[in-house]
């Protein structure tokens, strides 16, 4: 049977049985340089359809066109784990009636699986596909790598729409996702523009302070106790945090240390760290430039992972129960080590958590690097805007005026004391914090919630309010 | 203890704010190259402010105004000494007479503050042919001069030579200084290393300067600092040797005995000296005996 | 009393400085603000600039500020400078 290839977008929405009120996915793989959810959201609209929820496991200023869509109530429901600064303002203004759910993407794809966040109709951006629907990341003009978060969705929607710019003769080679969960594929012009999809490379930090967290950070790693044989390692894409990766990687040649595997988006620099020794294994659930998108196409020890496996808090087990130390950022942190990545000190959505929470849950070590102030905010404060992360699963702040380890870890404060590493009180830092900057006035909070942040496993944790605007 | 002095361009308030977390023993708020000509006098009011507002929490404040053959270097103290730095890097020394001109007039502007003579000390950047040629001249012009400090890029634009990352070319400057500096008592240290990706050329350069007698070295990248501060901290060993020294002295005067002897090697006035330096340095550095208990 | 007599400027729009802009006015001092940090810092840094040009002896200006994040040592530096290039004495 040939009937899956299907000539437009607007054709496989029709075919699909899309309705008022139901909920359409997409996945952030092809990141600021995805067409496709604004290419689906807008034949949605042609075709007159309504009142439907949007669950994206991330959205960035690219989806902006979302918020028309939005206003013109063809859009009254967002599920998302991290929303970029641009949509995240007028959702802060409090466009949408109804609040954003925001999971993390361990929990996302939890609850997709599990059915309590039923999906409709999956849309998959595949920089390469077959005409039965086999996709993968790896391969095409518009390669992005891993697929990982589009599994849930591949694998648990009602109905499954691959759409491609790489169309190649069945079967493709080295599929991630299989045919087996696709009901439709759609050849098109272009999924996304490359430039915006990966970087060409990430790149580390110049900036001084960044440097001065990062040596502080590698030197936390190297006197935890768990830089051994057997060693995993998570870290962002965050310019001090891949200087951090790049000192520890020094530390673990230095030392022969034999470690097991990096994990989550996956830069050059953890490429690197494979190729140099450092781990046996990359798990990779999102690929962050060139370099590890070549190299999970041609290096077997650098394995794609869905969303589940990486993160779910249902699964069986995932990858981040193994973790060892993740490196995170954070926006705020307060003085009971509780973070947040989904606000700006303004209380403007600009950000979620994505993997922080799951990470932060599941490593032995989740460790915060954030400057003191940024240019004349504090880092950390009495009560953070949003809790993102909660500070149960936080160990170390690392600023570039001390390292702030929380209470319940008395065993690594005193390693770390005893390696002369500048350990200080979270309240202290915050005083120094405030002493340079002065002290911030606490902005009143609108009434109306825009937004909730759901736990990993289950409840909310916190909500987000509308930001009124300025009165100027 | 002066180990690493890290350059802060002075009119840029990101990195004029951060200078005390970036690990230096002493910042260099610099109004002189890091700073265009129309913007001296905005630098110098910000470096001024930074001074007196910013808490540099234990790290030194050096100010490079400019030269004495300039326009701005008196506006520069005026605006600056009032804060009371530790020291003025006074560029493009190359005659005593440069630094009895920045002596007589920092001299003037103690006594109406109310400060005492020599406060504010001077260390003279000697990056001419000239400056090199009068070291020793230069490092004795007066009480004031605390060190001398190598600039190479400046002077081997003199020397009309390439500068080169071995540093063959500054091999007579490098050494003159040293020599002239410890002949006048006073501290010396050592000209940047450029490359801020080269982690094996600072590492290289660093530990030369060292071994050549330099008291420290500068650096232009925060990148730099911690392997400056390391190779020019006293070694455990150098440390453990030093206090075994002292020991070893007590001992003898304890027992009523002259000459002195650690493992087979006789301990004599400049193994004191240098016992005695080390474990200064380290007991700055926390790393002393005492310090441990 | 120090006159501004021609429009100036100081500072930068980098993140962490501010960019003070000063003109003749006929009375009294006039500040237009515009800051990253308004809701949080916005009072403080009003208060510092009317401060800063007390203390130049400026009592007629009018004054924007663009500022980036600026702590207020460089807020005050960037006024001062920016009085220092209108003031008539120079």
């Amino acid at each position: 049977m040939n009937g899956k290839l299907v000539k437009t977008i607007r054709e496989a929405i029709s075919l699909s049985g899309l309705r008022d009120g139901m909920t359409v996915s997409f996945h952030h793989h092809l990141r600021n340089g995805d067409y496709v959810l604004n290419q689906v959201m807008a034949e949605i609209a042609a075709l007159g359809i309504r009142d439907l929820t949007v669950s994206a496991s991330s959205l960035f200023d690219t989806h902006q066109p979302l918020t028309d869509h939005i206003r013109s109530g063809v859009v009254t429901g967002i599920q998302t784990n991290y929303m970029a600064a641009g949509i995240g303002r007028e959702i802060s203004r409090g466009i949408l009636g109804k609040p954003v759910e925001f999971r993390t993407h361990g929990a996302r794809a939890s609850d997709i699986a599990s059915g309590q966040v039923p999906i409709d109709v999956a849309f998959i951006a595949a920089p390469s596909a077959d005409h039965m629907g086999n996709c993968s990341g790896k391969f095409g003009k518009s390669a992005c790598g891993s697929l990982g978060y589009a599994y849930p969705d591949a694998m648990y929607a009602k109905k499954v729409v691959v759409i491609t710019d790489n169309l190649v003769p069945y079967p493709l080679q080295g599929w991630s996702i299989p045919e087996t969960n696709v009901d439709y594929v759609v050849p098109v012009e272009a999924i996304g523009n490359p430039a915006g999809i990966v970087s060409g490379t990430t790149r580390i930090t110049r900036d001084p302070v960044g440097l001065v967290m990062a040596s502080y950070a590698a030197r936390v790693i190297e006197h935890s106790g768990l830089l051994k044989d057997g060693f995993s390692f998570q870290t962002g894409a965050g310019g001090a945090s891949l200087a951090a990766a790049d000192f520890l990687k020094k530390i673990m040649l230095e030392k022969g240390v034999q470690g097991s595997f990096g994990l989550g988006g996956i830069t050059g620099y953890m490429v690197d760290m494979l190729q140099a020794g450092c781990f046996q294994s990359l798990l990779d659930v999102q690929c962050f430039d060139l370099k590890a998108v070549e190299s999970i196409r041609s290096d077997p020890r650098h394995q794609e992972i869905s969303a589940l496996h990486y993160a779910g808090p249902s699964a069986r087990s995932a990858v981040v129960d193994s973790l060892d130390v993740v490196i995170l950022g954070a926006t705020e942190i307060d003085t009971e080590f509780n973070v947040n990545v989904h606000t700006d000190s303004n209380g403007y959505i600009m950000g979620g958590s994505g993997g922080h929470s799951d990470t932060a849950a599941g490593a032995k070590l989740a460790m915060i690097i954030a400057p003191l102030f940024r240019a004349r905010l504090p880092i950390v404060t009495d009560h953070v805007t949003c809790v993102s992360t909660p500070g149960r699963d936080i160990d170390v702040l690392v600023t570039q005026g001390g390292i702030a380890v929380n209470p319940k870890n008395g065993e690594l404060r005193q390693r770390l004391l005893d390696a002369g590493l500048p350990i200080i009180e979270i309240q202290e830092l915050k005083a120094r914090a405030e002493g340079i900057t002065g002290a911030p006035k606490r902005l009143p909070r609108g009434g109306r919630e825009v937004a909730r942040v759901l736990c990993r496993d289950g409840g909310q944790l916190d909500s987000i309010y509308h930001t009124p605007e300025e009165a100027e | 203890m002066r180990r690493s002095m890290l350059f802060l361009p002075g009119n840029t308030p990101n990195m004029l704010v951060n200078g005390a977390f970036l690990g230096a023993d002493a910042v260099i708020l610099d109004l002189e190259d890091a700073v265009a000509p129309s913007e001296k006098d905005a630098a110098r009011v910000l470096v001024r402010n930074t001074i007196r507002y910013m808490d540099f929490r234990g790290c030194e404040v050096i100010v490079r105004i400019n030269a004495v053959d300039s326009d701005f270097w008196q506006a520069d103290l005026d605006e600056i000494l009032p804060q009371k730095p530790d020291l003025i890097l006074l560029p493009k020394s190359s005659s005593a007479q440069d630094v009895l001109a920045a002596d007589a007039y920092i001299g003037q502007k103690e006594a109406a503050l109310g400060f005492a003579p020599n406060t504010v000390r001077l260390m003279p950047l000697i990056e001419t042919a000239l400056g090199v040629e009068n070291a020793f001249s230069i490092a004795s012009a007066c009480p004031r001069v605390a060190a001398l400090f190598l600039g190479a890029e400046d002077l081997t634009a003199d020397l009309r030579c390439q500068r080169t990352k071995a540093g063959r070319e500054i091999e007579y400057a490098r050494t003159r200084l040293v020599v002239a500096a410890r002949a006048a008592n006073v501290d010396v240290y050592d000209t940047p290393f450029t490359d801020v990706n080269d982690d094996e050329g600072i590492q290289t350069d660093a530990a030369y300067a060292k071994a050549l007698g330099f008291t420290g070295k500068s650096s232009i990248s925060p990148r730099h600092v911690e392997v400056i501060n390391r190779v020019f901290s006293p070694t455990q060993k150098e440390i453990d040797y030093a206090y075994e020294v002292m020991d070893a002295i007590r001992l003898a005067k304890e027992q009523g005995r002259g000459a002195i002897a650690l493992r087979g090697k006789m301990i004599d006035a400049p193994i004191v000296a240098r016992a005695e330096q080390t474990i200064a340095a380290a007991r700055e550095m926390g790393l002393g005996r005492e310090d441990r208990a | 009393m120090t006159e501004i007599v021609r429009a100036a400027s100081a500072g930068t729009l980098e993140s962490s400085d501010a960019y003070v802009e000063i003109e003749p006015a006929g009375q009294g001092i006039e500040i237009q603000l515009e800051s990253v940090v308004k809701g949080q810092f916005g009072e403080s840094i009003l208060a510092a600039v009317r401060e800063t040009l007390a203390g130049c002896g400026v009592e007629r200006a009018r004054v924007t500020v663009s500022d980036r994040g600026a702590l207020e040592c460089v807020l005050r530096a960037r006024v001062e400078a920016a009085v220092l290039r209108g003031r008539g004495d120079c």
